[in-house]
């Protein structure tokens, strides 16, 4: 297929992914700030959404306060900010435009429906009207894109680069949000099983959509090292960093036939620590370390694949 | 000829007390239907195209650049025998003007003969660059889009042949599937012939024009990209033919071959159906600032490595000086008396026409010679003094570069607006695909004037379209 095809279905599944991941932080952001003594401050509680995203420098240059109606507008509207939901959404839905012959019709469809009631957010004062209602549409929408591509596509490298660019997009963000939260909830002198502790974690684990999982798994307290261990190393929870790469690796290797690509190796070496990963080894190497490690490597397979794919001669 | 002060031809409804026979049945529906159901269809009309996102952009417009093509719920109907006239016109049309085109950059017969001036080789649009270079097939216009109007019961005109990337066929075919899917009962009460089939003529078509010795043809459609006001017409055709929709920047030029970069390496392109206009194609050749066309793309096609849909250099053929000589093309390659006729034209290269023209502006349209989509042109009884009178500076600041017809009362057809159903101008757009044969699809797109009394159909001028029903029994 044709190479800038594939680099704006690759970009547009990895904005809806981003746009999801980011409603995600903003609705258990929001719902912490209803607990009672959560925080110590406002700034404490919303800082930490604005690392995950990864600009907080940005942001500072352009607000004074970390209060939650700033934040929120920044994250969730903010046209200047390249990393909100409105502008992942608008740069999925221009590049879905340019490919629009690539994808099915119900695909185009969704995407164009997409945007089209995205508009009727904006024009509304999303934390007046409820925030969580629109997290909540904004990770309807994503799992709606996923579903009408996963049963509506052609099962060929149109399809491919799709679900690469949104299993690469979820590592980076599964990636993030723990090393950030765990960072934070960890301090020096271990009282862990306090009420905001619990409900801190069992925040990241439905942000992640892991709460009921891990209930059912672990069916015990909730212990950061466990939560941990099922973001990095589970392979059957489907947002954690083996479940991502169990999808990236063969569509890396269909892709590249039987061409050898760098791509394909730094895949199968990430998917390999993986996979054959020990919690203890990484915890005692530290799991900051591994994350930072982990989403550089992410990064790096990111460029090899723009360069070898996307980018093409 | 007083054409003029006539009153305009209704489709439906010629007089008061006469509907067409063809109309009978769906006038009888209409009546019954109620005027707010009808409503209520057109706006479910407007949330599916939208949803689909068949929409044009607007050039000169800042904001919201995404518009819909105002689309009309009232079919217009055309009887099987008008159709057979109207289909074998455009086709004779199109045949004599690819036979022009193929004999004015090889022998020139023509104007050897008299018939066109020798001037027509001072024309703009002819490429010089194309003399002597053979085509497939001989085909230069593979695709045209033959403007027809009509002014009484079998009074019709063409207004203009299109022959360089003629666009609209996407919407005749997104109006027929709407239709369909608002008034299903009246398909059954009609035997509509079907037209959905056009993306796979024109496919064959593309196939059979291939250089010489392609066993298996690679077609693309070459766009200039999301932004252009027909991309979306663009996309629906690449997805309906399941061909590459490529941009300029997707394509590059290797050891006299147009191949395009994909994510398995460089793949041949043999056939480009472009909807790229001659001066952007090609850098080297034409615009050397433009960026949506393919480096040395030329030099390929004139040695036979690879076919452009439309051929280059068309444009000579349907500019207005040219075309006031296609009835006597008609005569001079065929051997026939053209089904169709012109429109009177005056050319204001000739004092005794420029003379005629400056004195009756009031009622005539003046065109410029290479104008299209409705702009840079004077409606007479339309336009207001001050217009006229600027005009007529434009006029003589440069004569050749205008023609004046009469100004036809185009035939109107029943129109949902916003007082209700009312009369309004409208014209016609069948697309005649030529490849191994030349050949039409039952159907048209039928553009309409949604202002009152305007005469201007072109979208870009706040025309609407609606769905031609070419009745197979009637």
């Amino acid at each position: 297929m044709l190479s800038r095809t594939a680099d704006h279905l690759y970009w547009m599944a990895r904005y809806i992914e981003r746009a999801e991941n980011m409603a995600r932080v903003l609705d258990v952001t929001y719902n912490m700030s209803l607990v009672p003594n959560a925080a110590e401050s406002e700034a404490a509680l919303w800082e930490p959404a604005l690392q995950i995203a990864g600009n907080v420098d940005d942001f500072e240059a352009r607000h004074d306060t970390y209060c939650a109606a700033n934040v929120i507008h920044y994250l969730a509207m903010d046209q200047n900010n390249p990393s909100s939901i409105f502008s992942a959404l608008r740069s999925a839905r221009e590049n879905a435009r340019a490919v629009r012959v690539a994808l099915s019709a119900e695909t185009w469809e969704n995407i164009n429906t997409l945007w089209l009631e995205f508009g009727q957010f904006q024009a509304s004062d999303i934390t007046e009207s409820g925030l969580s209602e629109f997290c909540d549409w904004v990770k309807s929408r994503s799992h709606l894109f996923r579903g009408v591509s996963f049963g509506t596509m052609l099962r060929d490298d149109a399809f491919r680069f799709v679900r690469l660019g949104t299993f690469i997009e979820r590592a980076d963000n599964t990636a993030r949000l723990l090393d950030v939260k765990y960072h934070l909830l960890l301090p020096d002198e271990e009282e862990i099983g306090g009420a905001v502790d619990y409900y801190e974690w069992s925040a990241v684990l439905r942000s992640v959509s892991a709460f009921q999982a891990y209930q059912k798994i672990f069916s015990d307290t909730i212990e950061p090292w466990r939560v941990a261990e099922l973001l990095v190393l589970r392979d059957d929870m489907p947002r954690s960093l083996h479940a991502c790469f169990d999808e990236i690796t063969p569509i890396l290797e269909q892709l590249s036939g039987r061409r050898s690509s760098e791509s394909r190796r730094i895949a199968g070496e990430m998917h390999a620590r993986l996979h054959f990963g020990r919690m203890d080894e990484i915890f005692q190497d530290g799991l900051h370390e591994f994350l930072e490690g982990f989403v550089t490597s992410n990064n790096n397979l990111g460029m090899e694949i723009q360069r070898s794919f996307l980018n093409a001669p | 000829m007083d054409m003029a002060s006539r009153i305009p031809f209704d489709e439906m409804q010629p007089q008061d007390d006469e509907v067409r026979e063809i109309y009978r049945v769906y006038a009888a529906w209409l009546k019954n239907f109620p005027l707010l159901q009808l409503e209520r269809k057109r706006q479910e009309a407007e949330v599916l195209f939208r949803r689909v996102g068949i929409t044009f952009n607007v050039y000169g417009e800042t904001s919201g650049n995404e518009r819909l093509i105002p689309f009309d719920v009232i079919p217009r109907l055309l009887g099987s025998a008008e159709w057979q006239m109207l289909s074998s016109g455009a086709i004779q049309r199109v045949k004599a003007l690819n036979m022009f085109l193929d004999d004015i950059y090889h022998k020139q017969e023509i104007i050897k003969a008299g018939i066109v001036p020798a001037s027509i080789l001072a024309n703009a649009q002819y490429r010089p660059e194309m003399y002597g270079v053979d085509v497939p097939g001989g085909v230069y216009a593979h695709i045209a889009g033959v403007d027809l109007v009509r002014t009484g019961e079998s009074q019709f005109y063409v207004l203009e042949d299109n022959l360089r990337t003629p666009s609209g066929v996407s919407y005749m075919l997104e109006n027929r599937k709407m239709m369909m899917r608002l008034f299903p009962e009246l398909f059954r009460r009609y035997s509509v012939a079907p037209m959905e089939h056009y993306p796979q003529v024109l496919m064959n078509n593309l196939r059979a024009v291939a250089p010489h010795g392609v066993q298996d043809p690679i077609v693309v459609l070459l766009t200039p990209g999301a932004y252009n006001s027909a991309y979306f017409e663009h996309a629906f055709l690449a997805q309906q033919m399941g061909v590459e929709l490529v941009e300029g920047q997707d394509l590059f030029v290797r050891n006299n071959a147009v191949y395009m970069r994909t994510t398995e390496g460089p793949k041949r392109v043999d056939v480009i159906y472009r909807r790229l206009d001659d001066d952007y194609l090609d850098p080297l050749v034409f615009k050397p600032d433009s960026m949506l066309g393919v480096p040395g793309l030329l030099s390929v096609y004139r040695n036979g490595g690879v076919t452009l849909a439309n051929a280059v250099g068309t444009g000579v053929a349907d500019d207005k000086a040219t075309y006031i000589h296609v009835p006597d093309m008609i005569r001079f390659y065929l051997g026939e008396e053209p089904i169709l006729s012109n429109v009177p034209t005056y050319e204001l290269s000739k004092p005794d026409d420029l003379k005629y023209v400056l004195e009756h502006l009031p009622e005539l349209v003046v065109k410029e010679v290479q104008g299209s989509g409705g702009y840079g042109m004077l409606v007479g009884p339309a336009a207001t003094k001050k217009e006229i009178e600027e005009f007529r500076l434009r006029i003589l600041s440069a004569p050749d570069n205008y023609i004046a017809q009469p100004t036809l009362a185009l035939s109107t057809c029943p129109t949902l607006v916003e007082q209700g159903i009312a009369p309004r101008h409208v014209d016609l757009r069948p697309f005649v695909l030529s490849g191994k044969t030349v050949t039409l699809v039952p159907g048209a797109l039928c553009r309409v004037a949604l202002k009152e009394g305007s005469l201007v159909v072109n979208s870009s001028q706040g025309g609407g379209t609606k769905d031609t029903w070419v009745l197979e029994n009637a």
